[in-house]
């Protein structure tokens, strides 16, 4: 309910842009682009999120499964937040996938984004049927998290656990050869 | 002096092989589907200790890792609950373990895990695994994480390991009862469908 409350106040706000566009009604616009930054989950079922587990491109992707709620899942996201800084230029990308509930999107999840100055790119797994999609993230995956996949086209590692910077790195090194 | 540098060195080299070798293949050890079950005796949120084989007149046991504090447990109290009262009568009672590490997760000390257990009602034991030994033999890791046993003449046997069902937001939006449907399968004598299946958990927290 809350969540369709916010579409629409958002659509409103994005189409009061359209209508505004050619006027200079600047404090409107602030406020339409102010929405859209905090509006910008994306928010995906495991059909939508898994072309993000099988890119073939050239970079290594690491991919880590947390939520807002889960310590050892907050304690460690500097580390991938550090990782995705120092390798950037590395062809290394971070994506973090939540798995906040729906109905924290707006009470935890986005404040935490913006509240920790989140970078790395955040992606939203909302599909209740987790049996399904678990075994397709990786078939040795019991479903605790933290868990993390780093991939690239020519290979896959699968984590069930939290890491350290120096983990990380050291488990990262290896795909950029 | 040499030697002891030697044997520092040694040290060093068998401990950064083991740190290399241990972490990334973490295999979940514990019980597989068709495993006998050893007994255990853990705290009871009333102070009495339960164990397994105070459980040898019933049929079974639907083994319930569980903890207060991890939002996935909370989601599925009232489904635990249902589960106790649906197969208590019919000899496969609940009997909920909490694993997680208490200086880790205060929240799930038994003063707190009383609470919360008189809080909601819980009609089954609700036990502290205070030294963490209890869990690993399960192989579980996470809460939370179901082990249906069934009992033979050998002793209670892994039966079903995995989800209650498969949606964790919303009861009432599920399709398949996983547990329900093993041990519908166990009191009717026919194989269990789905023995295994997979469920988002939080890690069971144990001390650094």
């Amino acid at each position: 309910m809350k969540l369709k409350l916010i579409f629409i106040v958002f659509f409103a706000l994005v189409s009061c842009k359209k209508e505004t566009k050619n006027t200079t009604e600047t404090k409107t616009k602030e406020a339409v682009t102010e929405t859209k930054t905090s509006e910008a989950l994306e928010i995906y079922d495991f059909n939508g999120l898994e072309k993000f587990l099988n890119f073939k491109d050239d970079k290594t992707y690491v991919v880590n499964f947390w939520a807002t709620w889960c310590a050892p899942c907050v304690k460690e996201l500097p580390y991938f937040e550090q990782l995705n800084e120092a390798y950037n230029d590395k062809n290394v990308e971070v994506l973090l996938v939540s798995l906040d509930f729906p109905h924290q999107y707006d009470t935890k999840l986005k404040p935490f984004i913006k509240e920790h100055k989140l970078k790395s790119k955040v992606l939203v797994l909302d599909d209740a049927d987790m049996n399904t999609w678990i075994p397709k993230v990786d078939e040795n995956w019991s479903g605790s998290i933290p868990a993390t996949v780093i991939y690239n086209k020519n290979k896959k590692l699968f984590f069930e656990q939290s890491f350290s910077f120096e983990e990380l790195e050291n488990e990262l090194k290896p795909f950029l050869n | 002096m040499k030697n002891s540098i030697k044997l520092i060195l040694a040290v060093c080299v068998v401990g950064l092989i083991s740190a290399f070798t241990l972490k990334p293949t973490a295999e979940y050890a514990g019980y597989n589907v068709g495993d006998i079950v050893e007994d255990f005796k853990l705290k009871n949120i009333d102070g009495k200790m339960v164990s397994l084989s105070d459980y040898e007149d019933e049929l079974g046991v639907i083994v319930t890792f569980t903890c207060n504090t991890c939002p996935y447990a909370v989601a599925y109290e009232d489904r635990i609950i249902a589960l106790d009262k649906k197969y208590a009568d019919k000899g496969y009672p609940v009997v909920a373990i909490m694993p997680n590490d208490t200086s880790v997760k205060p929240d799930d000390d038994l003063a707190s895990m009383k609470k919360r257990a008189e809080e909601k009602g819980f009609t089954f034991p609700y036990l502290i695994d205070a030294k963490q030994d209890v869990f690993p033999k399960f192989g579980a890791t996470k809460t939370p994480h179901v082990f249906v046993l069934d009992r033979t003449e050998s002793g209670f046997v892994v039966s079903y390991i995995g989800a209650i069902d498969n949606n964790y937001k919303d009861a009432s939006a599920v399709t398949t009862k996983y547990v329900e449907n093993a041990v519908d399968a166990l009191i009717a004598g026919i194989p269990i469908k789905e023995t295994e299946t997979k469920a988002i958990g939080c890690s069971i927290k144990v001390a650094n």
